[in-house]
């Protein structure tokens, strides 16, 4: 469209205030790619301007109004055209006339709510953007800039460790115990299997992460099972009486917090799955959920600050808790 | 809490093992050899027959050393049994070897010595893998099978 040199456009480009400073995370993409975008909190304030530049210098601009949209939406693959837009925040920068030369424009959403961490995902995406528009009468011109948004906890208050005993009758008895139930990104799952019966071939064992995306409601429920890790804990045949230490580091693999119902649209879940294998490769397994958690940096204090702003206390309970054979409430 | 930037990675508290559990008799002994085919019978009728010992500590078998005589379709009584009751997917069983029943072959068919002991690795390996399984121990066609004298084909059906 701009081929032609009949009227004007213009190219928009959109910096946040310390944008030098601010930290960058890498983020998927869709596709599957990795690019880095600017961290946020909830709570902080968005700022910074837009510039917007004139493509023929010597031409004027008309435009129908110049406006600036801070938007938090979820986005479901199976269901592409309804976005469902949990923060839309507007700011108007200019009123409609005509722009006669380059021009840059300040912008601030003072203390936005951003409730929900920013999460790509196998079949629902929440993403947030500042998206900026040149309304025009017959297109608009406009520029999106993600952001990427985590969500932040403390210490939980409660977090018993993970004990039971399970096994098939007369032929392979286990106690397993794990030290948590609710572990951060950066933690580390000890914990040790007891073998109380063993009247089977095991050839070994190992401990698995499962990754559970549940997208949809009611009847259309569907869920997406992904194995993050698979990490052997144990080769060789256990006798009566056996305990196998576990020790797994959760920093190596990329996972997420755990995300639950949110907005009423999909919950991330994940799984720890304790399987052996005997010699005839037949599999036992026990499957058993924890809650990820996402650990605000000790980094410089004005970041450690924006983190105690946006740090919100850990609510819910996790299924774990309920199972439990023995509740062991421990002392962080 | 401690330091919370150097995670407590400590192993949890157990119990020492019991010596005698240590280094005592594994409580997962299952071993089934089939041996000895013995061609029996005359002429058409002619069938082979292998012997099929069971030597076991599993306290869910009544006996622990038994030996039997079975033949292949003895097995193939049994795969069937148990894909009918049990939820398990049965192993598979060595071929049938129907091609090899056909009149007018070069070497002896069914009865040729190569065969019957490809037949008996095949049927070795289809019990033992049977038999290790935690759901099909619960099924009584199994128990007959490997340790009662002869099959009862109008047996009732059930678990142990």
């Amino acid at each position: 469209m701009s081929f032609f040199s009949f009227g004007q456009s213009a190219e928009i480009d959109i910096v946040l205030k310390d944008a030098e400073t601010r930290k960058r995370v890498e983020h998927k993409t869709e596709d599957g790619k990795k690019d880095k975008y600017f961290l946020l909190y909830d709570g902080e304030t968005v700022s910074g301007n837009v510039n917007v530049t004139l493509k023929n210098p010597g031409k004027r601009l008309e435009h129908q109004g110049i406006k600036m949209e801070f938007i938090g939406q979820i986005e479901l693959y199976y269901d592409r055209g309804n976005h469902h837009e949990f923060v839309s925040l507007v700011k108007d920068l200019a009123r409609p006339g005509e722009l006669t030369q380059s021009q840059a424009f300040d912008f601030e959403f003072t203390h936005v709510e951003k409730p929900y961490e920013s999460y790509t995902g196998q079949n629902v995406k929440l993403r947030y953007f500042l998206r900026a528009t040149v309304s025009r009468r017959l297109n608009d011109i406009s520029k999106e800039m993600d952001i990427v948004v985590h969500t932040l906890s403390t210490y939980p208050e409660l977090n018993s460790s993970i004990k039971m005993e399970v096994g098939i009758e007369d032929c392979l008895h286990i106690e397993f115990e794990y030290n948590k139930s609710k572990y951060h990104l950066k933690d580390v799952i000890v914990g040790k299997i007891y073998f109380l019966l063993v009247r089977l071939k095991i050839r070994h064992m190992e401990i698995d992460i499962i990754k559970r995306e549940t997208t949809g409601t009611g009847p259309n429920v569907y869920h997406e099972n992904d194995t993050i890790a698979k990490y052997e804990i144990m080769d060789g045949a256990p006798v009566r009486g056996e305990s196998i230490p576990i020790r797994l580091f959760l920093a190596g693999y990329e996972m997420t917090p755990t995300m639950r119902d949110i907005n009423k649209k999909y919950s991330v879940r994940y799984y720890l799955n304790l399987v052996l294998i005997d010699e005839e490769e037949r599999r036992y397994f026990k499957q058993q959920e924890i809650t990820l958690w996402r650990k605000g940096d000790i980094v410089k204090k004005s970041m450690s600050h924006q983190a105690a702003i946006a740090s919100q206390r850990f609510k819910g309970s996790s299924s774990a808790e309920k199972a439990l054979a023995q509740a062991q409430a421990k002392e962080q | 809490m401690s330091d919370p930037t150097v995670a407590d990675t400590r192993r949890l508290n157990s119990k020492p093992q019991d010596l005698t559990d240590a280094y005592g008799p594994p409580s997962n002994f299952l071993e089934i050899d089939v041996y000895d085919p013995q061609t029996i019978g005359v002429g058409r009728n002619r069938f082979t027959t292998y012997e099929v010992r069971m030597r076991t500590n599993l306290p869910i078998f009544k006996l622990k050393d038994s030996v039997v005589r079975r033949r292949y379709s003895d097995f193939e009584w049994l795969k069937n049994e148990l894909e009918r009751d049990s939820k398990i997917v049965v192993p598979p069983l060595p071929g049938k070897a129907l091609k090899r029943q056909l009149p007018f072959r070069g070497d002896e068919g069914i009865f040729d010595e190569s065969f019957i002991e490809e037949r008996r690795v095949g049927l070795e390996q289809f019990i033992n893998r049977l038999a290790g399984h935690p759901l099909a121990q619960n099924e009584r066609c199994l128990h007959m099978f490997l340790q009662d004298e002869s099959i009862d084909r109008n047996y009732v059906p059930g678990k142990v």
